[in-house]
């Protein structure tokens, strides 16, 4: 049981890290989304069996790493949580795909690369989003989201959910203990009880959020989350942007490595 | 000042599956007034608070803060003046860090963030947590969370302060703290609670409710030392008035 209760305090530590004053940390939270997304939609676009060209944009999360002096390893130890889900969704593709293909004077199959490049793109994605809210906090985050005018409703969500993660968490660990101690020498939670288990949670998790929403609403809430001043958009964030954005579209173009490769064996020849 | 007045004229509430939970209740708190309100689990007490902060609409009868009536057009205003302390403080932290929490209110309400900082400083200060303020609440200890919340009403600077069980599952320590931050307060103040002892110390005034009616309502030497009137209510007397319990003597 323990076990849920440290996740929790693990949970946090995105939180601790997005109260940084780095460089990084100062950057309008608006144009650290874009640059997020923009980052997300050029790696994505990549075609299934270009996994030379993906390596350039390795290059963007490890300068974000270091400029906002992150930790490295419980960073990554959050991204290889996705790890066996993305197994998962590629796996199949070395079965499937049994073309093979020459690189570098071994012959593998299709398949493999397919899934490799799945993997890649995968890590470098999630690495990317978990740098945001790292850099940038959820409350900060969601406000850069009500400046695309994306609905409230939306990002009230993300925000409480985000929030209230820990009270259910807790809930949870508390129903597990009284369950436990009342049940010994069982493993887990008997089937049978699964129904009025998860009934229960539900129950105190409606209550919980109506207690919720009176204490929001009895300190004017209306429906806007408000999260404070947030400077405008100066001129270094919109060169943060447009340098960043120029990068990934020229590595999308063009296959930087093939031609470094290229440069390299011109001179040898 | 009679705009801090508060005044409830004969309400009435059911809740919808036919539970009466206040009849015909009237009562009016003046300005600085503090006031206990006591009671039996299930008396009434958080439906009553419910219906004085507009949570709730009373079937009949009203609710007056100052001269105006408790309706969803005046809320905003009412809901100002009003502030409620929550009896569970995690219902009312949901920001990432005690800051934020303490200035959701302010923000609210418009207010500059130049006048946000100064009353969030203001409000931690009072409740002397002001090196808590960038800890996220619910790494809190129960007393300092207790503390948080209160806080996070404080900052909006409101006329009347409404407690739901302050001193409800705080350590001895932390439950003296609660106490004298409230004695500390100048606003009228509304307590609900069984802590009889707390009530005893920081209100001077008593509202004592039997299934959802008011059977008394006096100073609270008065209702407090009344044995009788207390224990026809399903109360006691508060632990410090009853008797010694190594040798049985009694205090009064």
């Amino acid at each position: 049981m323990s076990k849920v209760i440290n996740s929790l305090y693990n949970m946090r530590l995105l939180d601790d890290l997005a109260r940084k004053e780095t460089s990084i940390h100062k950057l309008h939270p608006l144009v650290k989304l874009l640059t997020t997304l923009i980052y997300l939609i050029v790696v994505v676009s990549f075609g299934r069996y270009e996994i030379g060209s993906l390596l350039p944009f390795v290059f963007y999360p490890v300068i974000i790493f270091a400029l906002a002096e992150l930790p490295v390893a419980p960073i990554l130890k959050r991204i290889l949580i996705v790890g066996p889900f993305i197994i998962g969704i590629g796996i199949l593709n070395p079965l499937f795909d049994h073309h093979t293909m020459v690189l570098g004077g071994i012959v593998i199959s299709r398949g493999w690369i397919t899934f490799l490049s799945i993997f890649i793109k995968c890590g470098l994605t999630v690495t990317a989003s978990i740098l945001l809210i790292a850099t940038t906090g959820m409350d900060r985050l969601s406000a850069a989201l009500r400046m695309l005018k994306v609905p409230k409703i939306f990002v009230l969500q993300l925000l409480l959910t985000y929030r209230y993660i820990s009270v259910l968490i807790e809930e949870v660990a508390r129903m597990q203990r009284a369950y436990s101690l009342r049940a010994p020498g069982e493993k887990g939670i008997r089937f049978g009880v699964w129904g009025s288990f998860a009934g229960q949670l539900i129950l105190r998790t409606f209550g919980r959020a109506e207690r919720v929403h009176q204490s929001m609403s009895l300190r004017g809430f209306t429906g806007e989350y408000n999260t404070g001043d947030i400077t405008k958009v100066s001129f270094k964030d919109f060169a943060y942007l447009t340098a960043w954005s120029l990068f990934f579209i020229i590595m999308r173009i063009y296959n930087i490595p093939i031609l470094i490769g290229s440069l390299f064996t011109g001179v040898i020849r | 000042m009679s705009h801090h007045k508060l005044e409830v004229r004969s309400l009435h509430f059911s809740y919808p599956d036919g539970h009466e939970a206040v009849k015909d209740m009237s009562f009016t708190i003046h300005h600085g007034e503090s006031v206990g309100i006591i009671g039996t689990n299930g008396a009434g007490k958080s439906t009553l608070l419910m219906l004085l902060m507009g949570v709730l609409f009373p079937d009949a009868g009203e609710v007056l803060v100052g001269d105006v009536h408790v309706t969803k057009k005046t809320l905003p205003m009412i809901r100002q003046r009003l502030g409620m302390v929550f009896q569970d403080p995690d219902d009312q932290l949901f920001m990432t860090t005690v800051y934020d929490d303490v200035a959701f209110g302010p923000r609210n309400y418009k207010l500059d963030e130049k006048e946000v900082e100064s009353r969030v400083a203001k409000a931690l200060e009072l409740v002397g947590i002001s090196h808590l303020k960038d800890r996220a609440p619910f790494k809190l200890s129960g007393g300092e969370k207790r503390s948080a919340a209160i806080a996070s009403v404080l900052s909006m600077e409101p006329d009347v302060l409404i407690m739901d069980e302050p001193t409800a599952a705080l350590d001895p320590k932390s439950r003296r703290r609660v106490i004298s931050l409230l004695k500390s307060f100048e606003h009228t103040k509304i307590i609900t609670s069984h802590d009889l002892d707390m009530v005893f110390e920081t209100c001077k005034r008593i509202i004592v409710i039997k299934d959802g009616k008011i059977a008394a309502d006096g100073t609270t030497e008065e209702i407090l030392c009344n044995a009788e009137l207390l224990d026809s209510c399903g109360l006691e007397l508060p632990l410090s008035l009853q008797n010694c319990p190594l040798c049985g003597t009694s205090k009064g």
